[in-house]
């Protein structure tokens, strides 16, 4: 066996490179309950490409079949339910794993210094997986699906000047049709897939060639044995792999428990219009985005028309996604964790997660003029969380950071 | 002459070179793909002018027929409806269609119509592309007490009276769209077709 080991490492860096990302890989011994989402965020990542690759040998991507398909898939197929729903029930949990991985990164600063590549290509990944969520919600050609992605696309054609021309690129069709349920499904297949998991082996070689930040926002690097291990790292495998089994565990109950009791959640993971084949003669009462595209939506939908056009708040959704980029050169606090931070960057966290929230549940509401109020202070508040981040960060009262990690 | 001496300018000079005749090379590679998505040559034929009968549409109410795969509306507008029109002006964005891309030179006019008693409109929202509901009643609950009859689109909000144009604070920024249309008789109207006389 070691002869056959000794052959391969001749060949390849199979052992090295265990060694280099788990067994002595050092990871900071405090880690808590917000480290469990990493991992848990690359379980989804193959759960979804497992049961799409499964998904993809019953559905067909036509626009005068693909209803009729998915309903196939959910009654004729064997356990052709269980998989559906693994993989719709996936897409929303993907998204609560990302929200909390991504809170984390917010709570320790781990966007900090010199951790901004493994976060800007967090925001890539989390783009791309917007892009993937919002392709393979055309594809059952629901109802929700096909209105859905009209108003989706119709916000490219608000880009001033070649925005007809775009949108008539994006769809293949002077309306959604064939043409453009075929595309999507290529893209959401193949090509996103393809480009995220090079993301995601980006995020983690970034991710490994600096090390893990932790809960102190202390550099363990900086501290190490005399056998140049960092003093307050333990090595990935297998303290946190038996970590993360926990982790995994009980997320699967509950994921579980959603697939085999609610995979509709309550129409807030499947909705009901999607039930209804597309119809291009006629928009469902009530239109709203899945739950993990609300926030956006509520902030497109607060910012009236300027000079008869609606582009002002097609650019405020799209820079509300793409001012995360910038958080690592917003930040000017001293000190990266939570722990150690004044009240101010406390109340600004506090105020933006109300945002947040308060703006993904507008979203799914209709648009009232109360409503539509409520969004627009929220807006507010959201941006001023990034734009005076440089402002409220420096002038804070922080506390001492510690030389090592806390227990 | 020194056959290991390197001339750096030399060599910056044909990177700069390779590097641009690459680029131009793949942006010629890329042309192809890029097109191949825009609307195919059958999705441009599919957009051929279809004929709607007029008498079988009761007085107030809307047929929608497909025309290009979008939703074009006809509706029987009646006298009383036609008098509300001109009493909400100041409230409206656009009250004399000064847009001209949103309606044919012809329905230019406080109707929006060649022929006032039908309205024939594109079914799309100008905010973002959905299909507004027809309302046509006085003060619905729902809508509150100034509704004089006409679209309520469900996705954003946008309102628009029975000559399909926008009212004041909608998301919607324009009237809905007047597709070129034309009658061949009293009773029938080509849609999608004018034949020149919006020149």
């Amino acid at each position: 066996m070691q002869k056959l080991l000794n052959w391969v490492d001749e060949r390849f860096p199979l052992t090295s490179s265990y060694k280099a990302h788990l067994s002595e890989y050092f990871a900071p011994k405090n880690f808590n309950f917000w480290y469990f989402f990493g991992s848990l965020a690359l379980l989804m990542l193959v759960v979804q490409i497992v049961t799409g690759i499964f998904l993809t040998m019953h559905y067909k991507p036509d626009a005068a079949l693909a209803f009729a398909s998915v309903e196939y898939i959910m009654r004729d197929v064997d356990y052709g339910w269980l998989i559906r729903y693994i993989h719709s029930t996936g897409a929303s949990m993907f998204f609560v794993v990302v929200y909390l991985h991504m809170f984390r990164g917010l709570i320790y600063g781990s966007y900090r210094q010199p951790r901004e590549l493994i976060w800007i290509f967090g925001v890539i990944i989390y783009l791309v997986l917007m892009g993937e969520a919002f392709m393979g919600y055309l594809l059952p050609w629901g109802q929700m699906s096909y209105w859905g992605a009209q108003v989706i696309i119709n916000l490219f054609s608000a880009v001033p000047f070649i925005g007809g021309a775009l949108s008539e690129w994006i769809r293949g069709d002077y309306v959604i049709g064939d043409a453009t349920l075929n595309r999507f499904f290529a893209f959401h297949v193949i090509a996103l897939p393809l480009v995220l998991l090079g993301l995601v082996a980006a995020h983690l070689v970034a991710l490994h060639e600096v090390g893990s930040n932790n809960p102190d926002g202390v550099e363990i690097k900086k501290l190490k044995g005399a056998d140049g291990h960092p003093l307050d790292g333990i090595p990935f495998h297998p303290y946190y792999t038996v970590k993360d089994i926990l982790g995994v565990v009980v997320f699967l109950i509950v994921f579980a428990a959603i697939v085999f009791f609610a995979p509709e959640m309550g129409g807030y993971f499947l909705e009901a219009n999607n039930f209804i084949p597309a119809d291009s003669l006629k928009t469902p009462e009530h239109i709203a985005p899945v739950w993990y595209f609300t926030p956006y939506y509520a902030i497109l939908r607060a910012i009236p028309p300027i000079f008869g056009s609606q582009f002002p708040g097609v650019a405020a959704m799209g820079v509300a996604v793409l001012i995360f980029f910038a958080l690592p050169w917003l930040d000017k606090s001293p000190v990266k964790s939570i722990r150690y931070r004044g009240p101010k960057f406390k109340i600004a966290l506090t105020l933006f997660v109300i945002a947040f929230i308060g703006l993904g549940i507008l979203g799914v509401l209709p648009a009232t003029p109360l409503y539509t109020l409520i969004s627009q202070i929220l807006s507010g508040v959201y941006f001023a969380f990034f734009l005076l981040m440089p402002w409220y960060t420096k002038n804070d009262t922080t506390k001492p950071v510690p030389e090592r990690v806390t227990q | 002459m020194s056959s290991l001496s390197v001339d750096p300018s030399k060599r910056r000079f044909l990177v700069t070179m390779t590097s641009a005749v690459g680029g131009v090379a793949a942006l010629g590679v890329a042309t192809p793909f890029v097109m191949s998505m825009l609307p195919s040559a059958r999705a441009k034929a599919a957009g051929a002018p279809i004929e709607v009968d007029l008498s079988k549409i009761e007085p107030g109410m809307q047929l929608a027929v497909e025309w290009r795969g979008k939703p074009v509306w006809v509706v029987n507008r009646t006298k009383e409806m036609l008098d509300l029109l001109s009493k909400h002006d100041d409230k409206l964005t656009d009250p004399a269609s000064e847009t001209t891309s949103q309606q044919p030179e012809y329905c230019k006019n406080p109707t929006r119509s060649i022929n006032p008693q039908y309205l024939i409109v594109v079914g799309i929202c100008t905010h973002l592309g959905c299909s507004p509901s027809y309302r046509a009643e006085v003060a619905p609950a729902d809508l509150g007490p100034d509704w004089v009859g006409g679209w309520f689109c469900p996705c954003h909000g946008s309102r628009f009276d029975l000559a399909a144009r926008v009212f004041n604070g909608s998301p919607a920024p324009t009237n809905l769209v007047i597709p070129p249309h034309k009658y061949l008789s009293d009773t029938r109207v080509l849609i999608g077709d004018d034949q020149g006389a919006a020149a």
